[in-house]
């Protein structure tokens, strides 16, 4: 079984499903059998998704407005 | 003759530029947002007249998005190095070693509360998260900006950067430590672990 250190370093691309079959079956047996690990595995998504949330922006009209002025003053 | 067959295409590929940069606008404005803050509108601007001089690049329609991308990111990295005050001087020590997730069991900031863990991060505004990311060192930021916030995959980020698959990765792992530092930082700072604030 892998340590707690490897399958902590891991979470985010297991919770992103970028890691390989083989290294999913090692982190999900670790888990099934380390609590501590199940709650940061659940911190990781919340931690995962506050930044996904920050993402989200409403650009300002007048910035837009410029910003496509610009795009038609370029040579047609 | 030849000259106006030889700037129809040009202008065609203008056009289409165009077109998807205004589709793009959004993207491109909130991507710049998380990485130089209020310089955004000016690398954004800077990121349409070097997409048009370099129109004639654009074969195919679309990757369009992700060239818009890649050159907002170079106009982005070129600010910020033009800035007196680099970001490489923030404080990331023991980075390797910090983890947030423990650092709060072991602080015990509200030891009345049964879910520590989320309390902590709910004590965050979208504006502190995106103040905290405006901490890190760009070569962290840009990567947890792109593949954490907007979706890019690691590869595509690696493209963009002209950097090696594992160099990405790798700060990618880095980038996430220094963000939980900076969140432990910045909560503390502000006064989030205060019983009486919550």
């Amino acid at each position: 079984m892998i340590s707690c250190a490897e399958a902590v370093r891991r979470l985010w691309e297991y919770i992103d499903d970028v890691v390989d079959a083989s290294e999913r079956a090692l982190i999900e047996t670790h888990l099934a059998r380390c609590r501590r690990c199940c709650g940061e595995l659940e911190f990781a998504h919340e931690l995962r998704r506050t930044l996904t949330d920050a993402a989200q922006e409403d650009v300002p009209d007048d910035v837009l407005r410029r910003l496509r002025h610009t795009l038609e003053e370029l040579e047609r | 003759m030849d000259a106006v067959c030889a700037a129809e295409p040009h202008a065609a590929r203008v056009e289409r530029f165009r077109d998807v940069a205004r589709e793009q606008l959004p993207r491109l404005y909130r991507i710049a947002r998380r990485i130089v803050g209020d310089e955004a509108e000016d690398a954004v601007q800077d990121c349409l007249l070097k997409g048009y001089q370099s129109v004639d690049q654009l074969r195919d329609d679309t990757a369009a998005p992700a060239w818009l991308v890649r050159i907002l990111v170079n106009c982005c990295r070129d600010r910020l190095r033009r800035r007196a005050r680099s970001q490489e001087d923030v404080e990331l020590d023991a980075l390797e070693e910090f983890s947030l997730y423990r650092t709060i069991a072991y602080e015990d900031p509200f030891p009345y509360s049964d879910s520590l863990h989320l309390d902590f991060l709910a004590e965050f505004s979208v504006d502190d998260v995106r103040q905290v990311l405006l901490r890190l060192p760009e070569h962290y930021r840009i990567p947890v900006v792109l593949v954490y916030m907007h979706g890019f995959l690691a590869r595509e980020v690696a493209e963009m950067l002209d950097a090696p698959l594992g160099t990405v990765l790798a700060r990618l792992h880095r980038g996430r430590k220094a963000f939980e530092q900076q969140m432990w930082r910045y909560a503390t700072e502000h006064g989030l672990l205060r019983e009486g604030v919550r």
